[in-house]
């Protein structure tokens, strides 16, 4: 079975050290899986519009919605922003306030972020896994911040190893992941009117 | 095919002067524009109903509906919504069945559980109890309308012993009740369970959503043994703004629809009329968009136009009427096999 790995990035520059860390976290996570991985990067730059638009009108449209889907259909997803003003970026957790309840319930995640200074590095314990641990995804016990002057020494190279071996170890203990859209789960979860109605 | 327009009675600056019309100003203008839908063809007049702030629709819409009665003859008036959540489900039997009477039967209303949060609180309710409200509120109701010395007792509300609602409905006849969402499933299988109407607000949202309600509500119907699928009751919303030609449509209602309450500052015009059943153009465009909506909603039997929000000013109104009066004789002109709502 190929498995789908998300990798949402919300660097804002090109070249972008944000785009690198979360390249280099996906290609980790893909070699340390046993099974075929495929690598599917939403960089959320170009869908700034589409998450505004949905912010005031409430639907995805177009790119954005496809991204959206890709995520809730994820095997796991590598979510990787720029630090900004001691926490992610605001697109960042925009992308992540718009997806449907339940989008990444159960879906192992990867944190990882960039700062020029690795003062911010507790930012993946203060700010991203609280996110994540809210939307219910198992987020990996290994989160990686990348400071501009980690990318010059070898250790950043070990921690994003070490992060993608336990991605990868998470995806294979999951099953097929299968997430019907919020309407399905909605119309699932209704039960019999007649239930309903005597208040059960 | 009933075709109408529906209004939330919003109070909102006029983007293009900066003129706020004054609550009575707003509450005048409701009911012109009440009469001259009835002038212009239209079939139905619906009203919100509201609690708060930007909103001059009525809190009880049947004070409006029996005023407008008086003063037409032919429209049919209704809701969108009456809020089965917060009102206590005697006083709509009661309420309603009064404007019945008093409107000859010209009238129908629409189930709803509200737009807001904190209007829930102000009539001591809780919104987390929403749903099993709206299904708890109804079920007494209808049972109100249809029966005499009702003995009930249910949580949301004191129970009752030997009550009979005044004053019973028009010659027997419950008034005809649609059941309105936007994203609950739960509303398209109740308004099934009961054979009553589906109404999609249709309007804001993409119209894949609007189809997979409608076809929910279609499949259930014929399931409770209503009928069949195709024979379910359906309305759908619909918000346009018409001009002779297209490029006039785009011109003059671009401001309102960039300052729009509900969408504005967001996507562009364009952007959201290919998103949404919006249609801003002209008469032309407009009932080739309309009759579009067959194709993913099936056969239905009531269009409610929104035409009064966003600050547009009452003399607008009046125009986009007469234009739509046009559209909707066009409209009539292809028209499937008659659905009948019972009266």
């Amino acid at each position: 079975m190929t498995r789908t790995i998300v990798v949402v990035s919300a660097g804002l520059s090109d070249p972008s050290s944000t785009r690198l860390l979360a390249d280099l976290l996906a290609k980790a996570a893909t070699e340390a899986m046993d099974e075929p991985a495929a690598v599917q990067v939403v960089e959320l730059r170009p869908l700034a519009h589409a998450l505004t638009d949905q912010l005031l009108t409430g639907f995805a449209t177009g790119d954005l919605a496809a991204a959206e889907k890709a995520v809730a259909e994820a095997d796991a997803v590598i979510a990787v922003t720029p630090v900004f003003s001691a926490s992610y970026s605001g697109l960042f957790k925009t992308f992540f306030d718009v997806l449907e309840p339940g989008a990444l319930e159960g879906t192992p995640v990867l944190v990882a972020a960039t700062a020029g200074t690795a003062r911010h590095s507790l930012v993946l314990e203060h700010a991203l896994r609280p996110l994540f641990s809210h939307l219910h995804a198992v987020v990996v016990p290994t989160g990686v911040f990348a400071a501009s002057e980690d990318f010059a020494g070898t250790a950043l190279a070990l921690r994003i190893d070490r992060a993608g071996r336990e991605l990868a170890t998470l995806v294979a203990a999951r099953g097929e992941t299968r997430r019907p859209d919020r309407f399905l789960r909605d119309l699932a979860a209704m039960g019999d009117f007649e239930d309903m109605l005597r208040g059960a | 095919m009933e075709y109408g327009i529906f209004t939330v009675g919003d109070v909102t600056t006029d983007p293009t002067t900066g003129r706020t019309p004054s609550e009575h100003e707003r509450i005048k203008a409701t009911v012109t524009i009440a009469v001259k839908a009835e002038e212009v063809g239209l079939d139905v007049f619906a009203t919100g109903e509201h609690h708060n702030p930007p909103f001059a629709a009525p809190a009880n819409p049947t004070v409006l509906l029996a005023h407008i009665a008086a003063r037409t003859e032919r429209i049919k008036l209704s809701t969108a919504t009456t809020l089965i959540t917060t009102n206590d489900p005697v006083r709509i039997a009661e309420d309603y069945a009064y404007l019945q009477h008093l409107a000859d039967g010209r009238m129908d209303l629409m189930l709803g559980r509200g737009n807001t949060g904190p209007v829930y609180p102000w009539f001591g309710k809780d919104i987390r109890e929403g749903l099993p409200l709206a299904i708890e509120s109804y079920a007494l109701l209808h049972r109100l309308w249809r029966e005499e010395d009702v003995d009930w007792e249910g949580t949301f509300r004191t129970p009752l012993q030997g009550f009979t609602s005044t004053p019973r409905p028009l010659g027997g006849v419950p008034p005809f009740v649609w059941h309105g969402s936007i994203r609950s499933p739960e509303i398209a299988e109740q308004a099934a369970y009961y054979g009553d109407g589906f109404f999609s607000n249709h309007i804001f949202w993409p119209a894949e959503h609007t189809a997979r309600m409608v076809a929910l509500y279609r499949a259930r119907f014929e399931h409770y043994g209503h009928g069949k699928a195709e024979d379910a009751i359906v309305g759908l919303g619909g918000q346009v703004y018409l001009a002779r030609t297209s490029q006039d449509a785009v011109r003059e209602f671009r401001p309102y629809f960039d300052n729009a309450p509900v969408y504005g500052h967001g996507p562009s015009l364009e952007e959201f009329t290919a998103q949404t059943p919006l249609t801003v153009g002209s008469p032309a465009e407009v009932v080739e968009r309309t009759l579009g909506f067959r194709e993913y909603a099936g056969n239905y039997a009531r269009q409610l136009f929104l035409v009064d929000h966003a600050g547009l000013p009452l003399d607008t109104v009046l125009r986009q009427l007469d234009l739509l009066g046009d559209v909707v004789a066009e409209l009539r002109k292809y028209e499937p096999v008659l659905e009948g709502i019972p009266a």
